[in-house]
């Protein structure tokens, strides 16, 4: 019995290693192809190795980095990722926080509007969102975050308050008893607890503004703006050209850091996504 | 506490309802009410009642678009679940390697749908070509499995994450009990294993039904909706009704279509609320 | 402990490189921000936003414009479109504040879209320094646009390929000229080791070549016969020929006919540049993706005119026209309209600006000051009606739509893999009744 079952794990260990490496070939696929010469990425010659003559080494990441203010967008990207995964966090989860233990008709509303927000596609608000936010001049990478804090409000209101119903009153009560005010008890006491929450909140919320397309291309001023994801269109040219060796580049300079930080952090991001799933 | 709370009040609820203010609330009602406008921008706006909707119906790509949205969805909820969920049973083996495998078929739900798409173009167009077949852009059957594809590319890893903590969940004395009972592995994984993970199944099934209905980047980048708006779907034709038209009448256009869409997943979301209330409940 | 430290690492990197990349925008944006000051305290002065077409300029565009706001202090912002996102970035920033003052349109049908925007140009020095009324895109009395780049296409061909067949350009003075050489290469392509044509690819990269540039062949003879310049109804006088030219370039090509559809414009490309076809149908726009290191001379290169066997052949030149109007924004801040109209006057008037749209950018502009420009094909265009040889014009400005290009292209994909005459008449429905009820659709 024992030997039979080892036998069919070493089967199943063998498919999912092909299954695996099939997995993971478009990525592998798009780095070869991206250290090629641009004249021999074709669609016949997709599938082969680089050749001695066909090898171009790092020259169309050079050109990818150089021609299309690479670098520029990639600091927009973490910025604006940054800030607004800050300002959700912290924000929403005194936001929640208060809904939780306030009980009335203005947190029930609040609640559920949250929870419908999150919800709602993206295209009901877009135009609208575009202008309201044109209006008020929120269109640089410096303030976009408060839209990012506005429309991601829903789901992190919603995930920190679901843990908060869980924990007991019973220490906050203490330490407002012990002269805290409700600030200092919230950053003192409840923040502390509520971390867990916080790296999934983040991990999800910092996974959607990173990967972001339509919401910077509508709202950011692109006469000086772009992101990562924006960028990646500009290699296609008026007459059907498109630059293959450095958009390829590109794409591989998009999904390196996230494949580090992936590999680094993996079982923070995994447990976080599940936790966040879940309660989703 | 609540009173002390309630005085504080400004500092803890107002930056999250200013922005959700800015960012949602607002924008979602002047949505709504120039659903029922011609516009080119918030302040031209002129009422014109119910137009807009009647015109919909009359939009035969809207139509369109709707059908194959519900056909990529149907086919994508199947596939994905069902690899996920096999996925998960095999991890959950104790495998060697099985940190390896399950880093690496999350990996894809990391990279932004605009990038994925890119890179299962190119993929699918050197596919296409070595084998003297119509590239993507000239081919419908191409564009629907390719979207396919890449929809369970990126979301099975996800899915099979939740199946493998519902499954980590069931008591392991449960499964010895069955074992003891002389149930072979088959009827355990039917009547002991699929039952206590129904709450994952419904999530599951929940998650990739309305990321199938919300599809967008992976869309734009695949195919663009071609050849000829095949591909395109609700979102997209939404946003090309809104952006790649000119003219007074697309825009309210646009608009309604987008308020109908957002009923449309709301109502979803409800049915499939209530299914997993129900469910819970008999368990 | 181990997450903290590398959240603090993270966050430390995170903030160096915003730290970096607000210093290395700080630059553009302090630039920026005094031009906002100024545009506050000078308000008289404008500002100018161009959002332009062609990914491929973008880079020179930019230069301009700062050489521009540095020689007159106004403030002058270049934005590209990514291809095929013209016009949904166009609707998408006309609805902002600060919306584009300058843009294009593609021809008629596209300025139908955009009427309500477009200042009228009459009067205007820019309008004036044309050198043809023909390059202005009018309604009545109204100028809506005018032309900024003037483009040539044809048949490239490799003369060194050429000679090696035991032939040269000057032996090609017809469409029957054309199909006796391709077909004799043909015959002897395992024997030489090159095809005539390079893959006539249908993808969306590629197939514009055949279903709107090829395409304007028949409709310019056809419009010559009638002495018009567009139409409700196309008769299709031409389409026998247009077939002819169309099985000459799928029968003698580097690939089966059948496989058409799986290649794109960068395969045909690449054929043409491994030597491993003789002709290419392209145009002036490519001068620059053929044209250098490790890449060909110009004397390795000329470009014919596509002979389809209709019209008078031997005073037949280049397809020569153009599909890129400038439009001034109406509804822009009237400060900001005469800064534009400055602005594009300067750019083909001025020393600099004739220089960079020549130069830099590869033009051929339709303006009195133009510098003479670099690009092969486009002298050789110039060469061409100095002997007398009367240029095609562009007239698929005037197809009826986008549906019907597509619907023409698909039956043209459809056609090359089964040559079928039923399959032709697919094509001819396409082009004929798709005409009639694309125009019907379009103009109600």
């Amino acid at each position: 019995m024992k030997k039979r079952n080892s036998v069919v794990n070493t089967i199943w260990v063998v498919i999912l290693s092909i299954a695996s490496l099939l997995y993971v070939y478009p990525i592998i696929m798009i780095l070869l192809n991206s250290l090629k010469k641009e004249t021999a990425i074709s669609t016949s010659s997709a599938f082969k190795l680089p050749t001695a003559e066909s090898f171009n080494g790092l020259q169309n990441y050079v050109n990818a980095i150089a021609s299309k203010g690479f670098l520029q967008s990639l600091g927009y990207s973490l910025f604006i990722t940054l800030t607004s995964v800050i300002a959700i966090l912290i924000c929403c989860s005194m936001c929640a926080w208060f809904i939780t233990r306030v009980k009335g008709k203005l947190s029930q509303a609040l609640y559920f509007l949250f929870v419908f927000s999150m919800v709602v596609p993206f295209q009901m608000v877009m135009f609208t969102l575009s202008q309201t936010a044109d209006t008020l001049n929120l269109n640089t990478p410096w303030n976009i975050w408060v839209i990012y804090l506005g429309f991601g409000a829903g789901l992190a209101v919603f995930m920190f308050a679901g843990f908060m119903k869980s924990i007991p009153l019973e220490v906050e009560e203490a330490s407002m008893i012990d002269g805290c005010n409700p600030l200092q008890t919230f950053f003192l006491i409840v923040l502390p607890m509520l971390k867990p929450t916080m790296v999934s909140v983040g991990i999800l919320e910092a996974m959607w503004v990173w990967n972001d397309y339509l919401l910077p291309t509508l709202v950011l001023d692109i006469k000086k703006y772009k992101t990562i994801p924006m960028l990646i269109q500009y290699f296609r040219g008026s007459y059907g050209r498109v630059e293959m060796g450095p958009m390829m580049a590109c794409i591989m300079l998009t999904v390196i850091p996230i494949v580090i930080v992936y590999l680094v952090g993996q079982k923070h991001i995994i447990k976080g996504v599940a936790a966040g799933a879940v309660k989703g | 506490m609540e009173k002390a709370l309630k005085r504080y009040s400004p500092f803890f609820v107002l930056p999250t309802l200013l922005a959700f203010l800015i960012g949602f609330v607002i924008p979602f009602a002047e949505g709504l009410y120039l659903s029922f406008c011609q516009f080119t921008t918030v302040g031209n706006a002129k009422w014109v009642g119910l137009s807009n909707y009647k015109k919909i119906f009359s939009d035969a790509s809207f139509i369109h678009s709707f059908k194959f949205t519900v056909a990529f969805a149907v086919v994508a909820i199947i596939l994905i679940n069902v690899i996920a969920f096999g996925l998960a049973l095999l991890l959950t083996r104790n495998l060697r390697g099985t940190n390896v495998f399950r880093t690496v078929f999350f990996m894809p739900n990391l990279i932004g749908g605009i990038v994925l798409g890119y890179i299962w173009q190119i993929l699918i167009n050197c596919v296409l070509a070595q084998v003297a077949q119509p590239l993507l852009a000239l081919n419908s059957s191409a564009g629907y499995w390719g979207l396919i594809i890449l929809m369970c590319w990126q979301q099975v890893g996800y899915m099979m994450i939740i199946y493998i903590a519902g499954l980590q969940n069931i008591p392991d004395d449960l499964i010895e009990a069955a074992s003891i009972d002389g149930a072979s592995s088959w009827t355990t994984l039917w009547r002991v294993k699929l039952p206590m993970v129904m709450p994952s199944i419904t999530i599951c099934v929940f998650l990739t039904l309305t990321n199938s209905f919300k599809l967008f980047d992976q869309n734009l980048a695949l195919t663009g909706g071609d050849p000829n708006h095949f591909t395109e779907m609700l979102a997209l034709n939404i946003y090309q009704t809104f952006y790649a038209r000119a003219g007074m009448q697309w825009k309210g256009l646009g608009q309604a279509k987008a308020v109908l869409f957002c009923l449309l997943v709301i109502v979803i979301s409800v049915l499939q609320l209530r299914a997993t209330r129900s469910k819970e409940v008999q368990q | 402990m181990k997450l903290k430290k590398l959240m603090a690492l993270a966050l430390s990197g995170v903030m160096a490189v915003s730290v970096l990349a607000g210093c290395g925008s700080g630059g553009t944006k302090g630039s920026g921000d005094s031009g906002d000051k100024q545009a506050v305290g000078d308000a008289s002065k404008g500002s100018v936003y161009y959002l332009n077409f062609k990914p491929e300029q973008d880079e020179a565009w930019q230069k301009l414009a700062k050489t521009y706001t540095e020689e007159t202090g106004i403030e002058a912002t270049v934005v590209t479109a990514a291809s095929g996102n013209y016009e949904t970035t166009l609707m998408s920033e006309m609805g902002k504040s600060g919306a584009p003052t300058l843009f294009q349109v593609n021809g008629p049908v596209g300025l139908a879209n955009w009427k309500d925007y477009c200042y009228d140009l009459s009067g205007t020095e820019v309008y004036s320094q044309l050198t043809s009324d023909s390059y202005a895109l009018k309604d009545g009395d109204v100028v809506h646009g005018i032309a900024y780049v003037i483009e040539s296409y044809g048949i490239i061909v490799n003369k060194a390929l050429l000679d090696k067949a035991g032939y040269s350009i000057d032996d090609i003075k017809s469409f029957d000229d054309l199909k006796k050489i391709s077909e004799d290469i043909t015959a002897r392509s395992a024997e030489l080791g090159f095809a005539a044509f390079t893959s006539a690819g249908m993808d969306g990269s590629s197939d514009w070549r055949f279903k709107t540039h090829l395409a304007n062949l028949p409709i310019y003879f056809e419009y010559q016969d009638e002495g018009i310049g567009s139409t409700d109804a196309i008769k299709g006088t031409y389409l026998d020929n247009y077939r002819n030219i169309w099985d000459l370039y799928i029968n003698n090509s580097t690939c089966a006919p059948k496989e058409l559809a799986a290649k794109t414009g960068d395969d045909s490309r690449n054929e043409f540049l491994d030597q491993k076809a003789v002709f290419f149908q392209n145009g002036s726009w490519e001068y620059a993706n053929l044209v250098g290191d490790g890449k060909f001379t110009d004397d390795d290169l000329a470009m014919i005119p596509i002979y389809i066997g209709a019209g008078d052949e031997a005073s037949q030149g280049l397809c020569t026209g153009t599909e890129n109007y400038w439009c001034v924004n109406s509804q822009a801040d009237e400060n900001d309209i005469a800064a534009t109209l400055d602005f594009i006057n300067w750019c083909v008037t001025s020393e600099q600006g004739t220089k960079a749209m020549s130069e830099d950018m590869g033009f051929v502009i339709p303006f009195k000051q133009a510098q003479e420009s670099p690009n092969l094909f486009v002298k050789q265009d110039a060469e061409m009606t100095e002997a007398g040889k009367t240029p095609v014009s562009w007239n698929f400005t005037t197809m009826p739509s986008e549906e019907w290009k597509n619907g023409v292209g698909s039956a043209l994909t459809a056609y090359a893999a089964d040559q079928s005459d039923a399959n032709w008449d697919a094509v001819v429905s396409a082009f004929v009744d798709g005409w009639a009820t694309e125009y019907q659709l379009a103009n109600g």
